[in-house]
């Protein structure tokens, strides 16, 4: 793991860009538009380089990551030995957890091929002052912290993604409707977006904070909310616990919606949430980027 | 005096020396540990409450039985509750992969100068970390099990928390000899972090850290029962439940020690070979 990171630092960011902003460093240099979509497919590519270059690794990974779903997806079997379905009268029999496990799995798995390389990064390069080469580019430094890199070896969980869904939505009773099929990716990526919101959110909050290694288990726990059907949190505990990662930090929202969508598409009482949605992963982005931007003009170099 | 003859003629003092000086080195990060180990108890929430969902859909169905794999709701709150006990004792974060890395990056040498045994060395700086541990975490810990005391039927008997306590002890033991070897291995593969990933995969899912083991079914129980795992984390839980209990306890702790002698042994043995083979990089 070391070495590779090691091996990824000398890619100074500044190497990602010329394509884009190749004008050169003149003042003019900040008023320039760049081309955003072609500074990201020049990060996609370099990323991938990097990734062919070291191709054991690649696949090292690949497989572990996918060994791990595996697992994961063995649990699961395992408690539907014991129970015909989580909770009584929620819906969520077997077929309808393996969709929802489905959703789990492609919204992790983006978050993690785009996001949380980048997020980690970002709170090390304020801690380390390496920022000051980001804010420098003509370009949006949250756009540039955020997608520099991406792991590709996470995006081969989508392929596990998409075989677990196919294969639990053909043993469900109705096939979904074409409605459905053009819906879900839009709320797999309202999903993505909240959960982008949150991560960005606490990695900014190095600025204030200097080190934040327990922000990032937080990250991790918080997430873990987001995993189960949002039927199973009730009672004394349960029942604030839901509304709180529902309205406050959607979290809840990430899965629940889209797979709700994908299984249950009959449950009427689903479309106010649905709709609210939409409305968590835009209000999300928009505090993430407020955030963000206080974070950027409290930000003091550090070292030298 | 050199520090040899130091060691020889006051090898306690020495070991005593370490242990302080890990302790000391620990304590900086309390207040660090007693958050982390406040939040270690979140995850558990989610659990609870998937098995609350999963033991209702259970007893409303037409069989109306109210145990899965001969655990009642309670008790599988309780031992969730009771693996994040085992797991303090038994886990190593980070052991392995430290031994790895001082042997890659040429550290290790100065066990084999130093009059200082390397696996000796560590097992102290072990115990010291664990020893801060439980201090630190007795109060996260003390008021999480306070919050949970339905869940558990009431204090066993004095001979099971006695066996219960000294499957902990082992279990620490193991844990630590287990990863060392593993550790070892870097002197074979420089690069070891995807064993561990193996390990810790396998660790996480067949420890009974995730579940229950009594709930896999036919091969799958057998090769679990096998493989020394079950002892980190399972083990102790299910003997405080009153789930292993006469002459199956007695086996099951005697089974304990001996995995514990195995790696004890085999992390030696692998130390050996391994510095026997090693050659010294870096300055």
């Amino acid at each position: 793991m070391t070495d590779q990171r090691q091996a990824r630092q000398p890619d100074d960011p500044g190497r990602f860009s010329p394509s884009a902003a190749g004008q050169g460093t003149s003042p003019a240099a900040a008023r320039v538009h760049p081309s955003y979509l072609g500074v990201f497919l020049t990060f996609a590519r370099n990323s991938l380089v990097r990734d062919m270059t070291f191709r054991a690794n690649f696949i090292i990974e690949s497989v572990s990551s996918l060994s791990w779903m595996a697992m994961n997806l063995g649990y699961y079997v395992l408690i539907f030995q014991f129970t015909t379905s989580i909770g009584r009268n929620t819906g969520w029999g077997k077929y309808e957890f393996f969709v929802f496990l489905a959703t789990t799995l492609f919204i992790n798995s983006i978050v993690q091929a785009f996001f949380m390389p980048n997020c980690e990064e970002f709170s090390e390069l304020i801690r380390t002052g390496g920022l000051d080469f980001a804010l420098l580019k003509p370009i949006d430094t949250q756009f540039l912290v955020s997608l520099q890199k991406i792991d590709w070896s996470s995006l081969s969980n989508l392929l596990f993604a998409a075989g677990l869904l196919t294969y639990s939505l053909a043993h469900l009773p109705a096939w979904p409707t074409p409605v459905q099929f053009v819906l879900y990716p839009l709320y797999l990526a309202c999903g993505v977006a909240i959960l982008y919101s949150l991560m960005i959110t606490l990695a900014a909050t190095s600025v204030w904070l200097g080190r934040n290694q327990t922000l990032y288990d937080f990250w991790f726990y918080i997430t873990n909310f987001s995993r189960y059907p949002m039927e199973i949190y009730r009672g004394t505990v349960g029942g604030p616990l839901r509304w709180f990662f529902t309205f406050i930090i959607p979290v809840l929202i990430v899965i629940n919606v889209p797979a709700q969508l994908m299984a249950k598409p009959l449950a009427a009482q689903s479309w106010p949430l649905a709709l609210f949605g939409l409305l968590a992963a835009a209000g999300s982005l928009w505090v993430s980027r407020q955030i963000f931007r206080r974070a950027m003009i409290s930000y003091r170099s550090a070292s030298s | 005096m050199t520090n040899s003859t130091l060691v020889r003629r006051f090898p306690l003092t020495a070991w005593w020396t370490i242990l302080r000086i890990s302790l000391e080195e620990r304590l900086v990060y309390r207040g660090d540990f007693a958050l982390g180990t406040l939040m270690r108890f979140l995850p558990l929430v989610t659990q609870v409450f998937l098995w609350g969902a999963i033991f209702e859909a259970v007893s409303g169905s037409a069989g109306g039985q109210d145990t899965v794999a001969g655990y009642t709701y309670e008790e599988m709150v309780a031992y969730y509750l009771l693996t994040q006990i085992s797991r303090a004792f038994s886990s190593m974060p980070g052991l392995a992969s430290t031994i790895a890395l001082q042997i890659r990056n040429g550290e290790i040498k100065k066990y084999l100068i130093q009059p200082v045994d390397l696996i000796g060395f560590l097992l102290l700086g072990r115990m010291a970390h664990k020893l801060v541990y439980y201090v630190v975490a007795a109060g996260p810990f003390a008021l999480v099990f306070f919050l949970c005391r339905g869940f558990f039927p009431g204090w066993p008997e004095p001979t099971v928390l006695l066996a219960f306590l000294a499957s902990l002890v082992m279990s620490f033991l193991l844990g630590f000899f287990l990863e060392a070897t593993l550790g070892m291995v870097g002197f074979w593969f420089l690069e070891v972090s995807s064993l561990l990933f193996v390990y810790m995969l396998f660790n996480f899912f067949f420890s009974g850290h995730m579940f229950p083991i009594d709930m896999l079914p036919g091969f799958w129980a057998t090769l679990v029962r096998a493989v020394p795992l079950q002892y980190l984390a399972y083990f102790p839980a299910a003997v405080f439940l009153g789930k292993i209990q006469g002459a199956q306890l007695a086996w099951g702790l005697l089974i304990e020690f001996g995995w514990v002698l195995v790696f004890a042994v085999l992390s030696r043995v692998t130390f050996h070979l391994g510095v026997k083979r090693y050659s010294a990089f870096g300055g």
